[in-house]
């Protein structure tokens, strides 16, 4: 059986870094990623590379497969086709160095811990199997939900908190992590003023500790300020690169404007065939 | 009338027809549980029956007339207060406690059946007539019709008069579901797929809701003597999941439920009864049981050999497309190959060149057959008939790099895989395959696009040697 | 039909005497009871930890799915046993083959959930049903057969302390042990799948690893449980006691701690009342033990229970009603141009506008004046000068929400009034004076803001 999308890669296993178009400077670098859903595909090969020490947004209207790009290239979603390499490296090599905040909507906020236990959840990686969270790991946690602002909520538990609150709290735990790179999936969704505020802090501090931070946005209005690199993109990359350059009216109405239908129709039927329904 | 036609009238017609009822009225119902995924709300309503029946037999007992025990009005009334109770409980645990909903079953019908069982335990040491086994096997054996004269016929009024009490209640039941669900054939169906939309129409799917459940109950109940409390699950869900599995229409759900109702109870009996006698085992086993393996075995053949929904047809046809794509993947690159003024492949590169090799195998066996490929010494070439198929899907896959690179923007070096799925794409309607409307006639590799009219050889490009799209 | 004339009062119960309860119940009624009594307590426990972390899942039904089909293995292995001339009714032979079935089902409800387009209850339901029917099958065919030992294999569908022996109460006491030892150690690898593993699949941790590792403590569990309490409850013991731990905490540890308590308390219970008294088999006993505690959790834990949520919810009412009042009545004020102080309002105007029945509006006047901000005389009430600073606080705190909302969230002004119903009373003293800053810095608020918050 032939699923039409998993065709051998008939490119050569050289790293990409080796590739003149990737760098091996580049934390995250995408070749040619396809995406399927339920066999249906939802991204269709994007290339990128990220240059290193920048906030890039990920820019695109609903279904354009804003998330499923940030969870292709941390192995949660599978790639149809294409590959992922962070440094010049696979994924599991470099795991540690990868920081990731998911929607707000992924967990259950009934969930019997307090905001400080989500946070420490972030130090799990260094703390290994079977050992409990030792004083300096908690102490470190508490510095990171200190650097977002909640300090006082530490010990609620995690639906007493407000929405914007609990997204400062997913912030803080990829924070725990200590990475080097950080995907952030549509941390402004519906948060509070100060909340955004609070995050853009973040970001910045981020950037200037030499990381890197990929993030999924919804909102054309503060793109430009916060972030230095943009990728538009609708089920396939319409334009990437620095903000200014990139961030135009012309690219936008090629992203948002519809012109997709034939794709979106070929998509739709190489599901239905794959799917063999 | 024979010995024998006697024997099987008295003690399997009635069981068999207790069976046949109890599966009819609780697959029919099963189908609202299953479209509306509550499933699971049937499994704890059949669990939890039990401790209003028990009482049901208590009350009577405990007022000196043990003979009502098994009234049917009784009993319904004892179902349907456990039912609504059940229902009840687990939507106040959910709503008032915020436990999940699954737990939230759990809870409640773990505590009613364990509520059963004891009051079960404390009712046999009354010598009342109803035992644990009977929980979980029925008491089909105990389903009976005999006459009180022999010599009257099994089909005058008399006869039928002297119905066994089981079969009569699950009659009553199996008719009055049937009148359910066919008066309120549209309301159940809105509240099943839309409860949101019936609210508006002014269905109040929430009775419905409540009217399902009594209705659940109650089968639940008068087909506990049947199969009793467990297997009750089995005749609900599985003939409704079989059918899903068969159809997408709701009238032919419907009807595909009652079908495989009576196919698995009339099945499930008789292998019950007679199976273990054909294997040479010298004794029967327990028939409700029996039912209950038969609709799982309907189900899983339904799981793999359905035609629409199955597993095995779905593989076929993903093999089929698989080969489709081959055997036009190695007509493209025969075609490329005749652009490039080569004489033909070799036949042993065919396989490794166009995809997995049973799917290769197939497809370059499939192409000559058609005649659209000859094999002259040792190198496969294109017929004039498989240049014509080429042409056009080389003209697709140059037309979709247009458009992939010119309207949609991307690199050009980069569309060349994309374009090798999107070739294959054909509209669902016409089964012609999909073109993208692009202006064009050359391709991001300055490679001519065929046009659609008929065959000729395909121009060679000597002085171009690079290869389609390829970085 | 066979059936005697008989009432409820025909069948005497022997009540055992204070001291057998005492005895039975401090492990002093002989070797055999104290062992069960022990290992039935001990299974709770372990069935608790373990449950809390199947419930957090959400995989609490899938439990139920496995108990139920352990029937068939049980029958299966006695068969097997049987024809191999072995005593089929050893646990060491029954419990592997139990956990079989069990485990068998477990994958064909995950083969038809990825599979077909059944839903998840349907695979559920139906793997329960039919393993369950292939086991009353089997169960039939050994009621038959002539080995003569098959009598106590009913025990495992209702479950029976009293049929276990000391040997069968050591390997469930071992189990249990063991799973109570390896889901405390495991407790933050749990915890961190149960919340959230796409967090944990990126950290590096084997998520399905993980996952296989709590279903097989679940399995366990189940398994070594269906002598006691029978193969159809047994899911009520893990589902029921963490249910019911929930309640009582906001901490998983501490969930796991109560649950383990009261599914061990459960265990004892039900192994104690059904050694003393008879006709009562353990499983009922200990599930009606456990739902006890569940209900008696559900109403009255102090913050998640009923009567606490309805005493808040309540609470919450009466104070908005009572900013709405105090706001009713200083709106009355301000529109007497003199704005004297104490400007009295007939309740009936209030109420009119607010449509409050006369009860309502008499209850919200009186829990104001009680309160010290309401003077009452006749019909008419009054703010006293505690009232009108309450009042112009409620005020000021919509009029800072409202122009907040306007300034920061883009929320349409028309939704804005509403919006400050709801949210201006639970917002906190430092809430108000944050938003106060906030506002300042952005633009200077058109009417001064009294200084200091509630």
């Amino acid at each position: 059986m032939t699923p039409i999308l998993s065709k051998p890669d008939r490119k050569s296993a050289t790293p990409l870094s080796a590739r003149p178009e990737h760098s091996a400077e580049s934390p995250v670098s995408i070749h040619a990623l396809t995406v399927a859903y339920h066999r249906k595909p939802v991204v269709w090969d994007v290339d990128y590379d990220a240059p290193p020490q920048s906030l890039v947004a990920i820019v695109g209207p609903n279904g354009a497969g804003k998330s499923t790009i940030i969870k292709a290239c941390l192995g949660l979603a599978p790639k149809a086709a294409g590959r992922v390499e962070f440094w010049g490296q696979p994924y599991r090599a470099v795991r540690k160095r990868i920081g990731y905040v998911p929607q707000r909507e992924s967990v259950d906020w009934d969930f019997p811990v307090s905001a400080l236990d989500v946070v420490a959840m972030g130090r799990y990686g260094k703390i290994g199997w079977c050992k409990p969270v030792s004083r300096q790991h908690r102490a470190a946690a508490m510095e990171c939900i200190d650097r977002v602002g909640l300090a006082d909520y530490a010990s609620r538990q995690i639906s007493q908190l407000s929405g914007g609150q609990q997204q400062r709290v997913f912030l803080a735990r990829a924070l725990a992590q200590e990475a080097d790179l950080y995907f952030m999936d549509e941390p402004f969704a519906g948060v509070d003023a100060a909340t955004e505020r609070a995050i853009v802090q973040v970001l910045r501090e981020l950037k200037a500790g030499g990381a890197t931070v990929i993030v999924v946005h919804h909102d054309l209005q503060t793109v430009a300020e916060y972030f230095d690199e943009v990728m538009l993109l609708n089920m396939r990359v319409v334009a990437e690169g620095p903000v200014s350059d990139t961030f135009t009216q012309d690219n936008l109405v090629k992203t948002y404007g519809g012109r997709l239908t034939l794709l979106a129709e070929a998509a739709e039927a190489v599901a239905r065939a794959e799917r063999g329904g | 009338m024979s010995p024998g036609l006697t024997e099987f009238m008295s003690l399997d017609f009635p069981a068999l027809l207790a069976v046949v009822l109890a599966s009819v009225s609780c697959g029919l119902l099963g189908n609202f549980l299953v479209l509306r995924r509550m499933s699971l709300m049937g499994d704890a309503i059949a669990h939890a029956v039990l401790p209003g029946l028990v009482l049901a037999f208590l009350v009577t007992a405990a007022f000196g007339y043990p003979e009502h025990a098994r009234d049917p009005l009784l009993m319904m009334g004892g179902a349907a207060l456990s039912g609504i109770v059940t229902v009840v409980l687990v939507e106040l645990i959910q709503r008032l406690g915020k436990v999940e909903k699954g737990a939230a079953m759990g809870v409640a019908f773990s505590v009613m059946f364990a509520l059963g069982v004891l009051l079960l335990e404390q009712a046999a040491a009354r010598q009342v007539d109803l035992d644990a086994d009977c929980v979980l096997y029925g008491q089909l054996e105990s389903v009976m019709w005999l006459p009180t004269d022999p010599t009257a016929s099994y089909f005058s009024w008399s006869g039928i008069a002297e119905m066994p009490r089981q079969v009569s209640t699950l009659a009553f039941i199996a008719f009055a579901v049937i009148i359910f669900t066919t008066l309120f054939y549209k309301e159940l169906r809105i509240a099943a797929f839309d409860p949101g939309l019936g609210k508006t129409l002014g269905f109040r799917p929430q009775v419905m809701h409540y009217a399902l459940m009594i209705f659940v109950a109650a089968a639940a109940v008068a087909a506990f003597e049947a199969v009793g409390s467990i297997l009750v699950i089995a005749l609900l869900i599985c003939p409704a999941a079989t059918a899903r599995l068969l159809t997408d229409r709701y009238f032919t759900q419907i009807g595909l439920t009652v079908i495989i109702a009576i196919i698995a109870s009339v099945g499930g009996y008789m292998l019950g009864t007679r199976g273990p006698l054909w294997i040479g085992l010298d004794q029967s086993v327990n028939a409700a049981g029996m039912v209950t393996v038969t609709l799982g075995g309907l189900l899983a053949m339904a799981i793999f050999f359905s035609p629409s929904h199955g597993i095995i047809a779905r593989s076929m046809r993903r093999f089929r497309l698989s080969v489709s794509v081959a055997r036009e993947d190695l007509l493209g690159l025969l075609y490329r190959l005749e652009e490039h003024g080569a004489p033909g492949m070799p036949r042993r590169q065919v396989a490794a060149a166009v995809g997995p090799w049973l799917a290769a195998q197939v497809a370059s066996r499939r192409a000559s057959q058609r005649g659209e490929v000859n094999s002259r010494n040792g190198l496969v070439e294109l017929t004039a008939k498989g240049r014509t198929i080429a042409q056009s899907l080389i003209r697709s896959h140059r037309l979709w790099e247009s458009y992939l690179v010119d309207v949609l923007g991307l690199r050009p070096d980069h569309v060349h895989d994309t374009a090798m799925r999107l070739e294959h794409v054909r509209d669902a309607q016409t089964g012609s395959r999909l073109m993208p409307r692009v202006e064009a006639t050359i391709d991001p590799h300055d490679r001519p696009i065929p046009s659609n009219g008929p065959s000729a050889p395909a121009p060679t490009a000597n002085d171009d040697a690079k290869s389609d799209g390829h970085a | 039909m066979h059936r005697a004339q008989t009432s409820i009062t025909d069948v005497s119960i022997e009540w055992p005497s204070v001291q057998d309860v005492f005895q039975t119940m401090t492990f002093q009624a002989g070797y055999n009871t104290s062992v069960v009594l022990a290992g039935t307590t001990l299974l709770g426990v372990a069935a608790g930890i373990v449950g809390a972390f199947a419930l957090l899942r959400k995989r609490a039904l899938m439990g139920d799915a496995l108990s139920h089909a352990t029937l068939p293995g049980i029958a299966m292995a006695f068969i097997v046993a049987t024809l191999f001339g072995v005593a089929g009714k050893s646990l060491l032979i029954l419990l592997p083959g139990a956990a079989i079935t069990g485990v068998l089902a477990i994958v064909a409800t995950q083969f038809i959930i990825r599979q077909t387009r059944l839903s998840e209850d349907t695979a559920i339901g139906v793997s329960l049903s039919v393993f369950f029917g292939a086991g009353v099958v089997l169960l039939s065919y050994v009621q038959n057969m002539s080995s003569g030992d098959q009598a106590g294999l009913a025990t495992f569908i209702y479950g029976q302390t009293a049929a276990m022996n000391v040997r069968d109460v050591f390997l469930m006491g071992t189990i249990a042990l063991i799973a109570i030892i390896a889901a405390v150690a495991l407790l933050k690898e749990f915890a961190l799948v149960c919340f959230d593993e796409d967090f944990a699949a990126v950290q590096g941790w084997p998520v399905t690893f993980i996952d296989l590792v709590m279903m097989t403590l679940v399995v366990l569990v189940t398994v070594v449980g269906l002598q006691a309490v029978g193969l159809i409850l047994v899911v009520a013991m893990l589902i029921i006691p963490p249910a019911a731990a929930r309640f009582w905490t906001e901490r998983l540890g501490r969930m796991t701690i109560i649950a383990g308590i009261i599914g061990g308390a459960s265990g004892y219970i039900g192994a104690s009342a059904s050694a003393l008294l008879p006709r009562l088999p353990a499983g009922s006993v200990i599930v009606l033990a456990a739902g006890v505690v569940f209900f008696l959790s559900l109403t009255f834990a102090p913050r998640r229970g009923v009567v606490a949520n309805l005493s808040r919810a309540a609470r919450l009412r009466l104070k908005i009603a009572q900013d709405h009042m105090l706001l009713e009545i200083l709106h009355k004020d301000l529109q007497h141009s003199e704005a004297t102080e104490g400007a009295s309002v007939s309740i009936g105007s209030i109420r009119k506008r607010r449509s409050w029945s006369l009860i309502e509006a008499t209850l919200i006047a009186y829990s104001l004046q009680r309160r010290g901000l309401l003077r009452k005389s006749g019909n008419a009430v009054s703010l006293t000068e505690e009232g009108q600073d309450a009042a112009t606080r409620v005020a000021r705190t919509r009029r800072l929400w409202e122009q907040y909302l306007v300034q920061y969230a883009d929320v349409a002004p028309s939704h804005v009034d509403w919006s400050a119903d709801l949210v201006e009373h639970v917002l906190s003293p430092e809430m108000v004076t944050r938003l106060e800053r906030s506002l300042e810095r952005a633009k200077r608020p058109a009417a001064p803001v009294a200084e200091g918050a509630a």
